[in-house]
C-alpha cells in the first residue's frame, strides 16, 4: 500500500531538492535494513559498514573508469565483488564477540578508507572517481530504481526472517553456544548474514555511485558519515524490527538536512546527533518502532485523566 | 558395539586438571548416570563428549566413529543433543520459536518444524505456553523447555545435565516420567548427571562416579550405593533432597 | 654507523612514545576491567584535558605540566557525573542490543569532539614553554661516541612523569585496599560482591582513577604534540588498539602493548612513511586479534601456569 503511494510520487511534480531527498531516504532505508540483519536480527553489531557501501560505490565507478562501461552494471558486479568482500571480512572478524566484532569492524572500516586514500594510481586516491555523462538529469528514474531496490530488500527480509535463517540468526543473537548445541552451524550462518547484509549495502553503494556522479574516500569511507549514521538510523527506527530502518533513515535524513541548514547551529551537526543518540539510548533503546508502546503511554494516560 | 565410548579421556585447563584418563561406555536403550561431588567434571565431560572442549588427551566415539574434535553443531546432526545446566531459552524467542529454531535441524520446511515443535510441547507439558516469551517462563517450565528443544533435534542420544535442579517435589516426579517415557517411547539413550540421588537410583539402569576428575567407580543402583569409596568421596556432603 | 644511530633513534623515540601511550592503555584497561566497557569516549575525554591546559597556559602562563592539578580533578568530577547519570542507568536497561554501552559512549565522543571543534576550531594548537627545544645530547657526555643521540627535553619529561604515574598506579592497585577491590572486581564482580566489595563504590572509582591517568596523559603530551578536536579519536584508537595488544582489561598487558604499539609506529614513521601511521595502527589492531585474540597477557598467564 505504501509501495503504491510512493509510486505517484513522482507524478507529485515534486521540487528537484524533494525529490533528492526521498531518494536519500530510500538508500539510507536500504543501508538500515541491510545493516539491520547483521546487527538487529543476528546481534553482531557492526561499524564498519562503510566498507561495504565504499566498495560498492567503488565497484560501479572502477568499472566506468577503468573498463569504460556504464557504471550501472556496478549493481549486478557487487553481489560477487561484496561477497568476496564478505567473505574475507567475515573470516578476519566473525570470530570475535560482541564489542571486539564491532572495533574489529571499525579497525577493517577504517583500513578500507585509508586504503582508497593511498591507492592513487588504481583508485585515483583523493581525487576521486567523476562520471561526465549522467544517465538522467532528472530524478524520476533514479527514485524508481531505488524504490525498487528498497522494496526488494524489504520483502527479502521480511521472506528470510520468517525462514529456517531467521530463526537461526535470531537463535545465534540469543545465544551462540545454545545454539551450536541445537545444530546450527554458528559460522556459516553468521557469514551467510554478513554476506547479505554486505551484498545489500554494497549496492546501495553502487546506486549512489551512479546517482551523485562522484565519489571520493571521504566520501564514501568515512567513519562517522557512513558507518556510525548506519547505526544511528537503526538504533533510532529500532533494530531488529522491519520497519525501524525505514522510519529511522526518515527521520535521519530530515534531521540532517534540517540542522545543516540553520545559521549558527548547523555546524554543530555532530553534537546534536551525539546527543540524539545518547537519549535514544538512554531512553528509547529499542528505537520508536521497538519502544513504541513506551512512547505512546504519556499520550494514552493523558487521554484517560481527561475523559 | 556401544553407542558411545569415552576412551582415556584427560582434559587439562593450564595447570588444572579437570579430567584424568576417563573411560567408560554407554550402550544403546540405557539410561547411565554420571555422578560425583561437585567439581568432580561432570559437565566438562558432557562438554568433552559435545564437542565444546577438545580433550587434552584421549577419544570420544560415537557408534564407533572417531568423533573427538568435531563441533558441537556437528555432533548435534550426528544425534548428540544436551541439556545445559543453567538454562539458556533463547530470550526473546516465544516457547514455540525455541522448539522450532532446533526443530530446523532436521527440515526445511517451517511447517513441518511447527509440527514436530508442537507435539513436543505436548509431550513435555509445556502446549499452555507455546506463545510465552521463553524469558517469561518459571524455572520449572524452562527446564522442559531445554528437553523438549533437545528432543527437537531427534537424537539418538541425550545428555541431560541436571535437569532436576531446582525443581520441587511435584516437578520431580513428573519429570522422572518424562525422562522415562524419552526411552520407551522414543527410544532415545540418556546419559544424565544429577545430584539428586533419588532421582539418580530411581532411573538409571548403571551409574559411573566421578571424583576429581578421576573414574572412581561403576556399577549398578545397588552397588553404587554400597560402594565404600563412593560413599566417602560423598562424606561431609549430605546425599540429596 | 649513520645506520644505527637512525635505528636507535627511532628506537628511543618509540619507546618514550611508547611509555606515553600505555598511559592511555592503562586507562582505558581499568575502565573496561571494572565495567566491561569499551569506552570509546576515551582519547576525546583526553583532548578536553588537553585543552584545560592550553587554556591553563595561554591564558594564566601556567606550565602544562602543573595543569595535571587542574585538569585531573577537572576531570575526575566531570567522569564521575558522565558515570553516575549516563553510564550507570544504561547498563541497567534491557535491550535488543547489548552494545548499548559501547553505542552510548560514542555518542559522548561525537557531542565532545564536536563541540570542541565548534568552540575552539580546527586550528592546531601548541604549548611552545621556553625549554621546548631544549635535549641533552650524547655527545656532550661522552664525547668520544661515535654516534649522536638526542634527548629533547619535553619528550624526556614527559615519559619520566609517565613512568612515575604509572608506579603510583602500580602501588595504588597492588598495596592499598581500594585498589585491590578494583582487582577483585575486575576479575569476578560476583566473587567481590560476596566478599563485601561495595561495587558500585569501586565502579565510581575506577571510572574516576582512569580519567585522572587520561588527563595526566594528555598534560604530558600537550608540550610535544599539536592539538586540535579530531586528535580525540585518534588516541581513542589508540587506546583501543593497546588493549587489544595487550589483552583486554590487563594493566600489565596496557604497558607491555603500549610500547609495543610506540615503538610499532614510530619504526613505520621513520622507514615507510608519515602517511600509513594511522594505517599501520589498525593492521596491528586486525594482527593482534585475529593472531593473539587473548592479546600479551594470554601469553603471561600461559607461562605462568607452565606449559
Amino acid at each position: 500500500m505504501i509501495f503504491a503511494g510512493l509510486c505517484c510520487v513522482p507524478f507529485m511534480d515534486l521540487s528537484s531538492y524533494s525529490m533528492h531527498i526521498l531518494i536519500l531516504v530510500l538508500m539510507w532505508s536500504v543501508i538500515g535494513m541491510a545493516w539491520n540483519i547483521l546487527g538487529g536480527y543476528t546481534g553482531q553489531v557492526s561499524f564498519g559498514h562503510a566498507a561495504f557501501f565504499g566498495f560498492g560505490a567503488y565497484t560501479a565507478g572502477l568499472l566506468y573508469y577503468h573498463l569504460e562501461i556504464s557504471a550501472w552494471w556496478g549493481i549486478p558486479a557487487c553481489v560477487v565483488i561484496l561477497t568476496a568482500l564478505s567473505l574475507v571480512i567475515g573470516y578476519i572478524c566473525l570470530r570475535l564477540r560482541g564489542a571486539y566484532f564491532a572495533l574489529a569492524t571499525l579497525a577493517l572500516g577504517e583500513i578500507c578508507r585509508v586504503a582508497a586514500e593511498n591507492l592513487v594510481d588504481f583508485a585515483q586516491g583523493n581525487m576521486g572517481i567523476m562520471i561526465r555523462e549522467r544517465t538522467w538529469v532528472e530524478k524520476t528514474w533514479y527514485f524508481y530504481i531505488i524504490l525498487f531496490i528498497a522494496a526488494g530488500t524489504f520483502i527479502l527480509i521480511k521472506t528470510v526472517m520468517e525462514s529456517k535463517l531467521g530463526y537461526y540468526f535470531v537463535a545465534i543473537r540469543e545465544d551462540q553456544d545454545a545454539a551450536e548445541s541445537l545444530g546450527i552451524d554458528t559460522t556459516l550462518y553468521k557469514t551467510i548474514s554478513l554476506c547479505l547484509s554486505g551484498v545489500l549495502t554494497g549496492i546501495a553503494g553502487a546506486f549512489f555511485m551512479n546517482y551523485m556522479g562522484y565519489i571520493d574516500p571521504g566520501v564514501v569511507f568515512p567513519l562517522y558519515d557512513i558507518s556510525i549514521t548506519t547505526v544511528m538510523v537503526v538504533m533510532v527506527g529500532g533494530a531488529a524490527t522491519y520497519w525501524g530502518p525505514v522510519v529511522g533513515a526518515v527521520i535521519m535524513v530530515f534531521l540532517a538536512e534540517e540542522i545543516r541548514s540553520l545559521p549558527y547551529i548547523g555546524a554543530a551537526h555532530m553534537t546534536i546527533f551525539g546527543v540524539i543518540l545518547i537519549l535514544i539510548i538512554l531512553f528509547v533503546p529499542n528505537g520508536i518502532v521497538g519502544d513504541f508502546r513506551k512512547l505512546i503511554k504519556p499520550f494514552k494516560s493523558k487521554k484517560g485523566a481527561s475523559s | 558395539m556401544s553407542l558411545i565410548e569415552v576412551k582415556n579421556v584427560s582434559k587439562q585447563f593450564g595447570g588444572l586438571a579437570a579430567l584424568t584418563d576417563v573411560s567408560f561406555v554407554l550402550n544403546k536403550d540405557e539410561i547411565l548416570g554420571l555422578i560425583g561431588p561437585n567439581g568432580a567434571g561432570k559437565t566438562t565431560m558432557f562438554n568433552v563428549i559435545n564437542g565444546f572442549y577438545h580433550p587434552t588427551k584421549g577419544d570420544v566415539f560415537l557408534n564407533g566413529k572417531r568423533v573427538t574434535n568435531l563441533r558441537p553443531h556437528v555432533l548435534c546432526k550426528l544425534g548428540v543433543a544436551r541439556t545445559f545446566q543453567v538454562v539458556r531459552p533463547l530470550q526473546r524467542m516465544s516457547t514455540l520459536d525455541n522448539v522450532v529454531a532446533s526443530a530446523f535441524i532436521r527440515t526445511k520446511s517451517k511447517a513441518e518444524a511447527e509440527k514436530v515443535s508442537l507435539e513436543l510441547l505436548q509431550f513435555t507439558g509445556l502446549y499452555e505456553d507455546i506463545n510465552v516469551l521463553s524469558k517469561g517462563l518459571p524455572l520449572g517450565k524452562r527446564k522442559r523447555l531445554e528437553i523438549a528443544r533437545a528432543l527437537a533435534t531427534k537424537p539418538e542420544i541425550i545428555l541431560l545435565d541436571e535437569a532436576f535442579a531446582g525443581l520441587n517435589p511435584t516437578e520431580i516426579n513428573e519429570q522422572i516420567e518424562i525422562v522415562k517415557k524419552i526411552r520407551t517411547e522414543r527410544g532415545i539413550t540418556i546419559l544424565i548427571i544429577e545430584h539428586h540421588m533419588k532421582v539418580i537410583m530411581a532411573v538409571s539402569d548403571r551409574i559411573v562416579v566421578l571424583n576429581y576428575g578421576e573414574k572412581i567407580a561403576e556399577g549398578t543402583p545397588s552397588e553404587i550405593g554400597h560402594n565404600p569409596v563412593v560413599i566417602e568421596a560423598y562424606l561431609g556432603e549430605e546425599h540429596g533432597a | 654507523m649513520e645506520q644505527l644511530e637512525l635505528f636507535l633513534q627511532t628506537l628511543i623515540a618509540g619507546f618514550m612514545l611508547g611509555g606515553l601511550y600505555a598511559l592511555i592503555g592503562l586507562g582505558m584497561a581499568l575502565i573496561m576491567g571494572v565495567m566491561r566497557v569499551i569506552n570509546l569516549a576515551h582519547g576525546d575525554f583526553m583532548m578536553i584535558a588537553m585543552y584545560i591546559a592550553y587554556w591553563l597556559f595561554t591564558l594564566f602562563d601556567i606550565d602544562p605540566y602543573l595543569s595535571v592539578f587542574v585538569a585531573a580533578p577537572a576531570l575526575f568530577l566531570f567522569g564521575l557525573l558522565i558515570q553516575k547519570y549516563l553510564l550507570t542507568p544504561v547498563m541497567k536497561v534491557e535491550s535488543i542490543l547489548p552494545h548499548n554501552l559501547v553505542i552510548l559512549t560514542v555518542g559522548l565522543a561525537m557531542v565532545f569532539s564536536n563541540l570542541a571543534t565548534v568552540f575552539f576550531t580546527g586550528d592546531y594548537r601548541s604549548t611552545p614553554v621556553s625549554y621546548a627545544s631544549n635535549a641533552w645530547y650524547l655527545t656532550d657526555y661522552w664525547p668520544e661516541s661515535p654516534i649522536e643521540l638526542s634527548l629533547s627535553m619535553p619528550w624526556t619529561l614527559s615519559f619520566v612523569l609517565a613512568v612515575v604515574i604509572t608506579i603510583g598506579l602500580w602501588i595504588f592497585l597492588t598495596k592499598t585496599d581500594t585498589g585491590k577491590s578494583i582487582r577483585a572486581t575486575s576479575q569476578d564482580v560476583d566473587a567481590a560482591l560476596l566478599m563485601g566489595v561495595n561495587v558500585n563504590r569501586v565502579r565510581m572509582v575506577t571510572f574516576g582513577v582512569g580519567m585522572i591517568l587520561v588527563a595526566a596523559a594528555g598534560c604530558l603530551f600537550i608540550p610535544i604534540y599539536y592539538l586540535y578536536p579530531a586528535l580525540g579519536r585518534q588516541f581513542t584508537n589508540v587506546g583501543f588498539v593497546i588493549t587489544v595488544i595487550g589483552g583486554m582489561g590487563s594493566t600489565n598487558g596496557a604497558v607491555i602493548g603500549g610500547l609495543i604499539l610506540g615503538i610499532f609506529e614510530s619504526m613505520t614513521a621513520t622507514y615507510i612513511g608519515m602517511g600509513w601511521a594511522p594505517a599501520g595502527r589498525f593492521v596491528i589492531f586486525v594482527a593482534a586479534l585475529v593472531f593473539l585474540p587473548g592479546g600479551i597477557a594470554s601469553l603471561i598467564r600461559k607461562r605462568r601456569l607452565g606449559k
